[in-house]
């Protein structure tokens, strides 16, 4: 018995001290952005930066692209089976428009840049740990937070929501296409229809809950890079576990967000 | 008074004692050769100068300064006047050599462009990688990246240099060319 509670201490105590280390790192990285800023900041920051957000968002454009359209033709479908039995194909439109722009554009987008771009931060800033290249940054008194993490963070920040908002038009774009061939719907009544179904807190809602997920993908995955130890075969682990703590993160933080959002009555 | 001086060292990890109580003087203009087996501990004591690592216990003076103390402001400020090579030359892999070597200056220095451009052919000429400066670190020999890490390592003109295990890996005729160039620097 003593063992099941020593052990479950050693846990807690554990992710207790693994959270700490995130919000440490995001207080330091939210410091050091100050420097990668454009016109203020250093404008070799600034340039990782952007090189960073071609990476985060315009290289996986078309996957994200490609996913939405197909999960916006699945929700579509599976929406018109069942709505179709109440003779209530018209609330498809409101289904797909409200669904993608409060919770899947943000999600899927959430998913696909942890699996790319969280997983590619452990390994890069893993890799930089095992060749020594993160204590070359130290001894030539460059903070490695400061070099590596804050161009990464400040581009998942502008990335991500614009990647999400790409998203919601893919999904909601799927949804008109079913919508056409199914019930000869037109495209200008659809997007009459969708602006009626959303409206801009929603947006604004999807695109904070973006800025969120942003955060705990670059974050986790850089910690899981800082905490790389010993040979490449850690690496590895590293990006594996960047990929399953960032998705898992996403989740319950879009799971508190919606309990937060309906039960103060916005939605 | 020596430029680097440690005094009672005592480095453990989990429990297990790799430095003992080591005192070690160097002086201005001194080059100094660590020499032991594998394990023995020379890159942590490399470690411990560079600040990279805190002791135990005792006492590491670098140009008057206790950096087993100080705080991080006065280590970043040390850094500034060391010059480091580690062993795996730890060269940034997503820039070229040139860019590896301009990386001190551009961050640390508000020389031109113009100015960067020409201290970092002077110090890949100083050591024979004029010709390579666009070339990436993974299209280079592993001599090439020792002296290109020896070149960052003087970006900034520093007066210490620390080059761990320079010449590890290399056949001898390279190594003996390594050694020469640091015999070479330091008499520049």
């Amino acid at each position: 018995m003593q063992n099941v509670f020593e052990s479950v201490g050693e846990k807690t105590i554990e992710h207790l001290d693994y959270v700490g280390s995130l919000n440490i790192q995001w207080w330091a990285t939210l410091r050091a952005m100050l420097h990668s800023l454009p016109f203020v900041g250093n404008r070799y920051r600034w340039r990782a930066a952007v090189r960073q957000m071609l990476e985060i968002g315009v290289d996986a454009m078309s996957m994200v692209s490609l996913m939405s359209i197909c999960t916006g033709f699945i929700f579509a479908m599976q929406g018109a089976s069942e709505l179709g039995r109440f003779g209530a194909l018209r609330y498809v439109v409101d289904l797909v428009a409200v669904g993608f722009t409060r919770e899947l554009g943000p999600l899927m987008t959430a998913i696909a840049v942890s699996g790319r771009s969280g997983s590619a931060f452990a390994a890069e800033i893993g890799t930089m740990k095992v060749t020594e290249e993160i204590d070359s940054l130290r001894v030539m008194a460059l903070e490695p937070i400061e070099f590596v993490l804050a161009p990464k963070y400040l581009a998942a920040l502008i990335a991500v929501p614009c990647l999400s908002v790409v998203a919601n038009v893919c999904g909601i774009l799927a949804g008109a296409l079913f919508m056409f061939f199914s019930i000869r719907l037109t495209p200008v009544l659809y997007v009459r229809y969708v602006f009626e179904a959303i409206d801009l807190r929603d947006v604004v809602l999807g695109l904070i809950k973006s800025v969120v997920f942003g955060t705990i993908i670059a974050q986790v995955g850089c910690l899981e890079g800082f905490r790389v130890h010993g040979g490449p075969d850690s690496v590895g682990r590293s990006t594996t576990s960047a990929v399953v703590k960032s998705t898992f993160l996403v989740i319950v933080a879009d799971a508190i967000f919606t309990a937060i959002f309906y039960f103060t009555g916005k939605h | 008074m020596p430029i680097i001086s440690v005094r009672g060292l005592v480095v453990e990890y989990d429990g297990r004692r790799v430095l003992n109580e080591l005192n070690l003087d160097i002086e201005r203009g001194e080059t100094m050769v660590l020499l032991g087996g594998s394990g023995c501990g020379k890159s942590t004591l490399l470690r411990q100068i560079i600040g990279l690592e805190r002791p135990k216990s005792g006492s590491i003076h670098v140009n008057g300064t206790d950096i087993t103390r100080c705080s991080k402001s006065d280590l970043k400020k040390m850094h500034r006047s060391i010059g480091v090579a580690f062993q795996s030359a730890a060269l940034f892999n997503s820039l070229n050599v040139e860019d590896n070597v301009a990386l001190p200056l551009r961050e640390h220095t508000r020389l031109a462009d113009s100015v960067i451009e020409l201290v970092v052919w002077f110090k890949l000429a100083a050591v024979g990688l004029a010709d390579h400066g666009k070339l990436f670190p993974q299209e280079l020999s592993g001599g090439m990246k020792k002296r290109a890490a020896v070149a960052r390592a003087l970006a900034l003109g520093p007066e210490i240099l620390v080059l761990d295990e320079p010449s590890a890996g290399l056949d001898p005729i390279v190594a003996a060319e390594l050694d020469e160039l640091i015999l070479l620097l330091k008499g520049a």
